[in-house]
């Protein structure tokens, strides 16, 4: 178990951390035809929004509260029903996602009150689901938003066993699954594809995958997300055979689930190395009661054979790595499975995820934190964000990017990191970087008592 | 800041939109606001001074999300690339520990990067909370010894616009007057060529384009004590108050501080632009007109007959390839106009151009370029923009990052106008990079391909509805609003 070392100093330098507030609208951004509306100033959304465009390389609907000074002091709730009632208006949304932010919670606003009194003042908008989350940017981080926003959308749109009826194993295919928000669109559709392969259906929440995938819609124009998952199939979550929770910041909403359905749920702290993704397999073919596809059983055989290959690089490497909680868990485990080690773990926030780290600290801080620990440790590889380019710059190192956001790169946003495959390409990646390094180099000797051309150790060329 | 400070700015005498009770500080719509508020528009002003330390007094959204997101570049220090936030916690709001925070903060930024200044920006939970941000700035550069700056500007106080003000005025009272410039360099000026001081106002070296403009200036003798503030240095916008002539750059963000500068110590302003050929020249002649020395006017002649026959020979076969093609111009103020003849100078036609953030004078000066029944478009929907594309033929959308994957999502080129671009378009030569970027997008294979459908896809009802002929240039006849252009 690592030691968690608490953040001690007054500033944060270049910050590793987004917003609770951003990483609940990502949540609501994996649902079909939904758009979160932050309650806030309209900085915070544009801000958010701009963060998620580099990211995804793709428009995001995203709208505010827009609280102006006199709102500020006076209470926000008027903007709240205002704001609900002209996204009605304008796109009679499946579902708006209301996450809140830090001036509003230090505000004191009631939230869940605003929403009862837009129910109340404009019915004829019912069909819209609308689920309000308490999300100030003050506590938590991007992770912990997300597995906020999405218990609350299961504790306000997915119905009891007892109101619906639901029975655990009626549909017997069906598989829930709660992803965290460690996964990234290109996991998500791995995922499913492997729960398809034992013949059984995935019913994803969110679903990024369908979402934010990067895909080109025939229609020309979509004021809401054009894909995730439907509001209206949030009723069968009670009668699917089981659910799969991946990451550990997504335990309590999967608690809401289990205690609102009693579909029996089977929890993986992350998919990106050979032990976990092996449960998740020998999990999947006891709930289809089918053997492993030979399909998958070649992936193993080749992340088997990649492992070979790779542990002469890999083994006894030195690894940076900030990353939010579950993704650290993710990176930190794939590591030490290749005989690597984590020297620098730097994390957000804090989570109780953070015990599983594989290293001997993590520390709650910034990219400032990473880069003096890698520096002092002599880490050979930075594993980080977009913003961790200037660091590994700094370092001298090179860096495998991952998490959020990657905005200098395209397609970072779905790259799979997950599975046999996932974890594959990874340590292919990560040994790739080790091999352009000058690693146990022995560097040429050249003795004063010979002499030998000055020009000699210029490259030939062709003239 | 209190509300009586905030009236103040929003009523910019020097600002046209001021007549009219639809100001460009409009109040905002719940559910339909687009746009940063006061805390990002005071940044994007100031983040591009260099050598300061910007600390974002607040929770971690306001930096978290945003910092290193902008294209500004610097000639010489990073510091300014470093995102720096007291990053509140829970406790730090409940227990009204904030202000310690922040002024220990200030000395953490001061003892680990040594910056010439901090700069210190107020947000919304500390400034509803009550933090006394100018009073911790004023006491840790007391205790420090570094200047501290507090820039007030939380985002409830309002748009993105007022941020910008709220910036410049802070540089105008705080900041600028506090040192005088150092003398030109010996060996500089001789019979025939005195250096002249000017500024640069609210021009922010998007992609390095200042770089583009710099030399000319060098040349003529036109030193730019500061250019608020793409790389600029905290020492030189204290000197900004010696400057013979202020430019207005591009914008009306930031006209309080020419306005201000011209009431304080009467240094003259014009407004102008760096885009586009003609306008590169025209503000070259301002300066020569206000600085008013006889040798620089005729020295500037001849350095605009030289640079415009040069550009005019480097651009002919980008001419070549856009003549006729048509634009739709959907971005702020003085770009809907500076702009425009910069295309027409490439030979391509404006079909429209955005006004929502104009101001009358604007207007006119698109009546100028684009003929009397220039169509202006207010709202800038999505949806509308993609509908004129759409019934005007239009070749290539041109518009600010914010509808970059709106268009691409409707398979309309696009070029990417605002901040956030990664291209320089500033100078005589930043019209090759704008003309090579139009033809790399408009000239592309993929469009065909993103808009084909699939072979097996025979339902041709079930196509999307692309627009084939969007690219062609027989669309010219079925556009009976647009305005041709001149070229």
């Amino acid at each position: 178990m690592p030691e968690i070392i608490k953040r001690n100093k007054a500033l944060s330098v270049s910050p590793l951390k987004a917003s609770s507030t951003v990483g609940a609208a990502l949540a609501f951004l994996g649902f079909n035809r939904a758009i979160p509306m932050m309650h806030g100033s309209q900085g915070c959304t544009a801000f958010g929004k701009i963060f998620f465009v580099r990211h995804f390389r793709e428009p995001i609907p995203l709208q505010t509260t827009a609280i102006d000074q006199v709102s500020a002091i006076m209470g926000s709730e008027a903007q709240v029903v205002e704001g609900l009632k002209t996204l009605c208006e304008k796109s009679a949304p499946d579902l708006i996602g209301l996450p809140t932010t830090g001036l509003v919670e230090t505000q004191g606003a009631d939230i869940e009150m605003a929403v009862r009194v837009f129910r109340e003042t404009w019915p004829q908008f019912a069909d819209t689901a609308v689920v309000p989350v308490s999300t100030p940017d003050f506590t938590g981080c991007m992770e912990s938003g997300y597995a906020q926003a999405t218990k609350a959308i299961i504790e306000t749109l997915v119905p009891t066993q007892a109101e619906a009826g639901t029975r655990p194993g009626r549909r017997d295919r069906q598989v829930n699954v709660l992803p965290g928000s460690h996964l990234t669109p290109g996991d998500i559709e791995h995922l499913k594809e492997l729960i398809e392969s034992f013949g059984l259906s995935p019913m994803v929440l969110p679903d990024l995958s369908d979402s934010l995938d990067g895909h080109l819609p025939e229609t020309d124009y979509n004021p809401l997300t054009i894909g995730g998952t439907r509001t209206s199939d949030l009723a069968t979550l009670g009668d699917a055979a089981a659910t799969l929770v991946i990451g550990a910041s997504m335990d309590a909403a999967a608690d809401a689930l289990t205690a609102r359905t009693g579909v029996p749920d089977h929890r993986f702290a992350h998919l990106m190395d050979m032990d976990a993704v092996d449960g998740l397999v020998m999990t999947l073919s006891r709930i289809a009661d089918r053997p492993v596809p030979a399909k998958i059983e070649r992936q193993r055989a080749q992340l088997q054979d990649a492992l070979l290959d790779c542990h002469f690089m890999l083994g006894m490497s030195r690894f940076a790595v900030a990353a939010e909680p579950d993704l650290l868990v993710g990176f930190s485990r794939m590591l030490a499975s290749v005989g690597s080690e984590v020297v620098a773990a730097v994390a957000p926030a804090n989570a109780p995820a953070l015990q599983d780290v594989a290293a001997r600290e993590v520390k709650i801080g910034d990219l400032e934190d990473l880069e003096i620990t890698a520096r002092e440790r002599d880490a050979e590889i930075l594993i980080g964000n977009s913003h961790a380019v200037h660091t590994a710059e700094r370092l001298g190192i090179p860096l495998l990017r991952a998490g959020f956001p990657q905005y200098d790169r395209v397609g970072g946003f779905q790259r799979t990191w997950i599975g046999y495959r996932g974890t594959r390409d990874a340590i292919f990646d990560l040994a790739n970087l080790l091999l352009g390094e000058e690693r146990g180099e022995i560097h040429p000797y050249r003795s004063k008592l010979k002499q030998r051309p000055e020009g000699e150790r210029e490259m030939p060329r062709p003239h | 800041m209190k509300q009586k400070e905030i009236a103040a700015l929003l009523d910019e005498p020097a600002c046209a939109h001021n007549t009219k009770d639809k100001s460009g500080c409009a109040k905002l719509k719940p559910g339909a606001t687009a746009g940063g508020c006061s805390f990002d528009g005071a940044q994007i002003a100031l983040l591009p001074i260099a050598d300061v330390a910007h600390i974002v007094h607040g929770s971690i959204a306001c930096a978290g999300n945003s910092w290193d997101n902008r294209g500004a570049r610097s000639s010489g220090p990073s510091l300014y690339k470093i995102g720096m936030t007291t990053d509140l916690t829970e406790q730090d709001v409940i227990m009204g520990r904030s202000e310690k925070r922040l002024f220990l903060g200030i000395k953490q930024a001061i003892d680990s990067y040594k910056p010439a200044a901090v700069f210190v920006y107020n947000t919304c939970v500390p400034a509803l909370t009550g933090d006394d941000v100018g009073a911790v700035c004023k006491e840790a550069q007391k205790r420090w010894g570094t200047p501290v700056v507090s820039v007030d500007a939380a985002g409830f106080y309002g748009t993105k616009n007022l941020g910008n003000r709220i910036a410049g005025e802070t540089m105008v009272t705080q900041v600028c007057g506090t040192r005088e410039p150092d003398p030109v360099p010996p060996g500089i000026e001789h019979e025939g060529f005195k250096v002249h001081d000017v500024n640069l106002v609210a021009e922010y070296n998007i992609a390095g384009e200042l770089w583009n403009v710099l030399p000319l200036l060098d040349e003529l003798g036109l030193r730019v004590l500061c250019s608020l503030s793409g790389d600029a240095r905290f020492h030189e916008v204290q000197t900004m108050h010696r400057a013979e002539v202020n430019m207005m750059v591009c914008s009306k963000a930031m006209i309080n501080v020419a306005r201000k500068l011209k009431e304080t110590y009467g240094i003259p302003w014009f407004e102008g632009s760096f885009y586009g050929v003609a306008d590169v020249s025209q503000a070259l002649r301002d300066f020569a007109r206000i600085i008013d020395d006889p040798d620089l006017t005729r020295r500037t002649e001849a350095l605009i007959a030289r640079e415009e026959a040069k550009i005019h020979t480097a651009l002919e076969p980008y001419r070549a390839r856009l003549q006729g093609r048509k634009v739709l111009l959907y971005t702020g103020g003085v770009k809907s106009w500076s702009i425009i003849s910069a295309l027409q100078d490439l030979g391509m036609t404006v079909v429209a151009t955005g006004t929502r953030k104009s101001t009358e004078e604007d207007k006119a000066r698109i009546r100028a370029l684009m003929g009397e029944d220039a169509v202006m478009i207010e709202d800038g929907n999505p949806r509308g923009l993609i509908d004129r594309v759409r019934e005007n033929g239009v070749d290539i959308l041109i518009a600010g990052g914010r509808n970059l994957y709106t268009a691409l999502k409707a398979r309309i080129p696009f070029l990417d106008i605002n901040q956030e671009r990664e291209f320089g378009y500033a100078g005589y030569v930043g019209m090759v990079e704008l003309a090579r970027q139009l033809c790399l997008t408009v000239e592309s294979p993929i469009w065909d391909a993103v808009r084909r459908p699939a072979p097996w896809a025979t339902d041709a009802g079930h196509a999307h509805p692309a627009p084939a002929k969007s690219l062609s240039l027989a669309a010219n006849e079925s556009a009976p609003a647009e305005v041709q252009s001149h070229a």
